[in-house]
């Protein structure tokens, strides 16, 4: 399966990234091969093998309900670029 | 033309524990803007989840008492997007291993026909934090406490077919949770919120329609506005010759219309895939059956024992188990006053009428249970006539005094004494004689008009039923 520049563009614009149009070229082959990789790995038959969410055969330690961590607004919003009000600044979001 | 419509509606209920789902940050409502946000809730690097005992335990509670199917094996994922309040640019959500799978919802419909509705899974996920867009020289004002909160996203089959059915569903769930004591449940607070994905088509047909997904909706009322009016869109739009498009759309309740938020097409690919920092939640059928062993007596079940035990009939038992704490109340009334009619008809009536007059919850209710029985008493005892007792229920509202107290001070006890009685209805006869002979002549409606003449006389504190006997004894 071979990937257009446009494909590589809308991917790009995803995953909140500037490729410029020098790049764009580097990018959609390498895409490519990663996409005929996959392509190879989805040959092998692997109707008997169960699917795993996880590599390592251990389940998920729980944590018991308690607040555990205190409020450290004050330090945490030094190593923001702009708070105001306790609020972190960010510019403006709409839908 | 006939239409048909089609309906699934994707719940989020907000999970009542301590901390966070995935860190130990407080999740108390109204605090001061991210003085609960950690440095995990805000996404520093190095941060690692560990998972809450209790929001798994909520959901199993959830799924046991639906009768679902639990994931005895339940996966993470991410879920990709980027916006300011998720500060990870992943929702950590249940793609295809939820922790509860296939159940369901019978809901009791106006008419009083019943219907199951299926729920096809609930999983467990995040909440993100909130945006203000306002008073910020155009920047955004972002507050991650509510960022990592536990959700329960509930998720039902689509097949409820108006919005009447949309309204019951949510409704049983709303009670159910609250039953389970795993969410306040409150819509108006945003602790329980609707997604509505609606479709329509021609009667008969059996393929879904192109489906719009109206988001966000905080009360029932609106939900079921809502519905109303995106099924008449579609159907004006499509008899017009259009088509419906996926889309997302908001309701605006001021001008009852749904409008267009973003259309899916352009959407966000969310780029699914397991969440590498968590581990498979593995758990077993003694967990599944300790957790059902707790389950409370759920609203069905006490809806059965209610008609069965205290002989209620299925509406009024209905009302009585809409909330926990009001059927708690009821219980205590009709064991206190040993009479279950009267306790349902003080409690459904009187009672409700009153907190719903007020926005009372029954938790709020300014007269206990042990007062309304005492009150109960004092008619069955025949202290008091029903007539009167309202009187006295009404003084309980301002005064903290007893149910005995009240009738004492303001000499409301029911004339019993048959001299008494005797005199009133002496001089009632005296004072009609018209109605003493169309009584005499047959015309036995007329009793009704002399023992409302007695009541008036004695103030409403004639025994009723010895005024009636003794009238008539009296004409004969």
């Amino acid at each position: 399966m071979a990937l257009d520049k446009s494909e590589v563009e809308k991917i790009a614009h995803l995953a909140r990234l500037h490729v410029s149009d020098s790049e764009a070229e580097e990018v959609t082959t390498r895409i490519t091969d990663i996409l005929a990789l996959i392509d190879q790995m989805q040959s092998v038959d692997t109707d008997s093998v169960e699917p795993l969410a996880h590599p390592l055969d251990v389940v998920q330690r729980l944590r018991v309900d308690q607040v555990t961590e205190e409020n450290q607004r004050d330090q945490l919003q030094k190593l923001a670029p702009n708070s105001q009000d306790g609020l972190y600044l960010v510019p403006q979001v709409m839908e | 033309m006939e239409w048909e419509t089609v309906i699934g509606l994707e719940v989020h209920v907000s999970l009542s524990t301590k901390s966070k789902l995935f860190s130990g940050s407080s999740t108390q409502f109204g605090a001061e803007p991210n003085t609960q946000a950690s440095i995990f809730d805000i996404a520093l690097p190095g941060t690692l989840p560990v998972l809450n005992e209790e929001a798994l335990r909520m959901a199993v509670r959830f799924g046991v008492a639906i009768g679902a199917e639990i994931g005895k094996r339940s996966v993470f994922d991410r879920k990709n997007y980027f916006y300011p309040d998720l500060p990870k640019g992943y929702q950590v959500t249940q793609l295809d291993y939820p922790t509860v799978g296939k159940g369901s919802l019978t809901v009791t419909l106006d008419d009083g026909s019943e219907k199951t509705i299926g729920v096809t899974r609930a999983h467990i996920e995040e909440n993100a934090g909130k945006s203000l867009h306002e008073e910020f020289n155009g920047m955004s004002g972002i507050d991650l406490n509510r960022a990592g909160e536990p959700l329960l996203e509930i998720v039902s089959e689509p097949e409820i077919t108006s919005a009447e059915e949309a309204v019951a569903y949510l409704k049983k769930l709303h009670t159910i949770i609250r039953y389970l004591d795993i969410s306040d449940a409150i819509m108006a607070q945003g602790s329980m919120r609707c997604d509505v994905n609606v479709s329509i088509r021609r009667k008969g047909k059996t393929e879904l329609g192109t489906r719009t997904e109206i988001k966000n909706i905080n009360s029932f009322r609106f939900v079921e506005k809502a519905i109303h009016s995106e099924v008449r869109r579609q159907q004006e739009l499509i008899e017009d010759g259009g088509q419906v498009i996926q889309e997302t759309r908001r309701y605006n309740a001021d001008r009852d219309e749904t409008t267009s938020m973003r259309s899916k097409e352009v959407a966000n690919d969310y780029r699914y895939f397991p969440e590498p920092d968590l581990l498979p939640v593995v758990i077993d059928d003694e967990y599944i059956a300790a957790v059902k062993a707790q389950l409370p007596e759920l609203p069905d079940a006490k809806k059965a024992r209610f008609t069965a035990e205290y002989a209620l009939s299925e509406y009024d038992a209905g009302v009585l188990v809409s909330s926990r704490e009001m059927a708690e109340y009821f219980e205590i009334v009709a064991r206190q006053s040993g009479d279950a009619k009267l306790a349902a008809n003080w409690v459904s009536q009187d009672l409700l009428g009153l907190l719903n007059k007020n926005n009372w919850d029954i938790t709020e209710s300014p007269i206990e249970a042990e007062q309304l029985a005492n009150l109960i008493l004092r008619i069955k005892d025949n202290t008091i006539s029903g007539k009167i007792a309202k009187t006295v229920f009404e003084t309980m509202l301002e005064e903290k005094s007893s149910v005995d107290e009240i009738i004492e001070a303001k000499g409301l006890k029911q004339v019993t004494d048959s001299g008494e009685i005797e005199k009133l209805v002496d001089e009632v006869i005296a004072n009609n004689p018209d109605q003493v002979q169309q009584f005499k002549e047959g015309k036995q409606q007329v009793i009704g008009f002399l023992v409302g003449q007695c009541m008036q006389l004695s103030k409403g504190k004639a025994n009723p039923a010895q005024v009636n006997e003794l009238l008539r004894e009296k004409m004969q």
